[in-house]
């Protein structure tokens, strides 16, 4: 009874302070202009779901598609270099222990802390030819997220039994071929892991194109949402629209692939 | 024929070679290292990206001079700890709560933790909207009550706190998880032999759960300091400062002394960030590791 009392109070208390806002962003997004600039929590007078969305798509030349695109682009291209380069990584630095392991492990944690320095960056990423280019912020994604991949492919590897690598090793096995056929296949787990929760963090992230990315026609979603606010902040349904939208990859990431997503983010943390 | 089979010995490759380093090391140390080290030397330059003139520590005399900058600085120190300290206070009863015997535990688990996930700036904005001094959810359900709700982020008192409990908000699900993982790895032994002497549920939380939650804490603290010390994106979205400069951060000041042109001042504040976070992470992570192998 008590136990019961208790629960009910929990959801309660959840559907007040963790539902309301997304359904707050929900009601908002397809009720009409002058309803939606109220900003109350009510019921929408009408649906316009399917008005507003092409309405937000159409907004400034398709703006939202192409941010899609870039967004995509840079989430695809990014998540999948770290991937195979965090896993070399963690592979050799956990199999061999050496006077560079040490420097490694520093390295790679000083990675997690320091915040990374903007202006210098971008005067690297100038010298290069690479300021303001979608390859730029990509490899920008790909040194910033690398750290605490690392650390999740270091901790999967220590569950993979040496011998394997013997065996492989003995049947005539190169460093290539240990890595590619016996190894990293053994990883998928974790690699599933590390896709799904840098897939989030670079498709939300929104510091790193404001500052290495900036211009329309490089917009990421994050960064249309960002200038929808100031251009359309007497159209609030649109502005929650897009909001809507963009949440979407996300919320589809978590139904499927919730327990990857908490099993890494934990392993990651309490090793870390 | 042993002088064969040594040097044979010598040339074999390891089955884990170091080149396997290299691409990582490359990426890391041209976008990471080196603008990292270059920042030292900027921040004492007064820098247009074409050209820079050796200024000494102009840079950091003007940054604690200027009102603004100061107050940006203290603002990060109390915008971390606060967010930090509520996500330790509200995480570890959520994680209790949502490893008991609750009706409803994974839906319950899943609505915390998803705000993790979601975009910050989506989260920012939404919240200055529900946050509008006079027509926003929150005011009204408050005058629904007769209460005269704050100007949440119009108020200079209020805004850097308002932006904090949204950050608490988004990010206690994390903090939350954090602790269930910890607590479920405590043995249910413990839980039975406590039962056993006598303990009831708050014994059992104060004598087991508290004590063996500590490397969980440990985690929680060190990551929402980082988090929070360099937090930029939702206190940009809410108020981009203001008003006023009553809630800039040290990264939000790097970002407007950067559009304002100044490279150097900008730069400096990055060294002051990275001095701020090395000089409270790094000793605190000494210390909240020594303290558990002592026990």
């Amino acid at each position: 009874m008590k136990r019961l009392a208790l629960s009910a109070t929990a959801i309660l208390v959840s559907a007040v302070v963790f539902l309301i806002p997304f359904g707050f962003i929900a009601l908002t997004a397809v009720k009409d202009r002058r309803q939606a600039a109220l900003l109350d929590f009510s019921w929408p007078r009408q649906f316009r779901f399917v008005e507003n969305f092409a309405e937000v798509v159409k907004a400034r030349d398709y703006m939202l598609i192409i941010a899609f695109i870039n967004s995509t682009i840079l989430t695809v291209c990014s998540v999948a270099v770290m991937v195979v380069f965090a896993a070399m990584v963690g592979f050799v630095l956990q199999r061999r222990v050496s006077r560079w392991t040490g420097l490694i492990n520093f390295l790679v944690l000083s990675g997690l802390i320091i915040p990374p320095a903007v202006v210098p960056t971008i005067w690297v990423l100038q010298s290069l030819g690479l300021f303001r280019t979608m390859p730029g912020l990509i490899l920008i994604e790909v040194a910033f997220g690398m750290s605490f991949s690392i650390l999740l492919f270091r901790a999967f590897v220590a569950t993979i039994p040496r011998e394997l690598d013997e065996a492989a090793t003995i049947d005539g096995a190169g460093p290539m071929r240990l890595f590619a056929r016996v190894i990293f296949p053994l990883l998928r787990s974790v690699a599933i892991t590390v896709i799904v929760v840098q897939s989030v963090v670079v498709f939300n992230d929104f510091t790193n194109p404001l500052y290495f990315l900036p211009g329309d026609q490089n917009a990421t979603v994050q960064l249309t949402l960002y200038n929808f606010q100031s251009q359309y902040s007497t159209q609030y349904n649109l502005l929650f629209m897009n909001m809507l939208l963009i949440t979407v990859p996300p919320l589809v990431m978590f139904m499927f692939f919730n327990r990857r997503i908490v099993a890494g983010l934990t392993a990651g943390s309490l090793k870390g | 024929m042993s002088n064969t089979r040594k040097a044979r010995r010598r040339t074999a490759p390891s089955p884990y070679p170091y080149w396997f380093y290299l691409p990582a090391a490359v990426v890391y140390a041209v976008l990471f290292l080196v603008p990292t080290f270059a920042s030292f030397y900027f921040s004492l330059t007064r820098w247009s990206l074409f050209d820079y003139q050796f200024i000494g520590l102009d840079n950091f005399v003007l940054f604690f001079q200027e009102p603004a900058l100061v107050k940006g600085f203290f603002n990060t120190i109390l915008y971390a700890v606060t967010t930090s300290g509520l996500k330790v206070i509200l995480g570890l009863p959520l994680a209790v709560l949502l490893t008991s015997r609750i009706v409803a535990r994974g839906y319950l688990r899943s609505v915390v933790f998803f705000p993790v996930l979601v975009s910050t700036i989506g989260v920012g904005i939404t919240f200055t909207v529900l946050m509008n001094p006079e027509q926003g959810l929150f005011n009204r359900s408050l005058a629904a009550v007769g209460i005269q709700g704050p100007g949440w982020l119009t108020d200079p008192s209020w805004a850097l706190l308002s932006v904090a409990l949204v950050d608490v908000w988004k990010g206690v699900g994390l903090a939350t998880l954090i602790y269930i993982a910890g607590i479920v790895s405590i043995p249910q032994e413990y839980f039975e032999a406590a039962r056993v002497d006598g303990a009831g549920a708050f014994g059992g939380f104060r004598h087991i759960i508290l004590p063996l939650a500590r490397p969980a804490t440990v985690t929680v603290v060190i990551l929402s300091l980082i988090g929070g010390l360099r937090s930029f994106d939702l206190i940009w979205a809410m108020t981009r400062g203001g008003p006023g400069f009553t809630s800039d951060v040290i990264a939000s000041v790097i970002y407007k002394q950067y559009q304002a042109g100044f490279y150097g001042l900008s730069t400096a504040g990055n060294v002051i960030l990275f001095l701020v976070v090395t000089a409270i992470v790094v000793p605190l992570f000494r210390y909240l590791n020594r303290g558990e192998v002592e026990q």
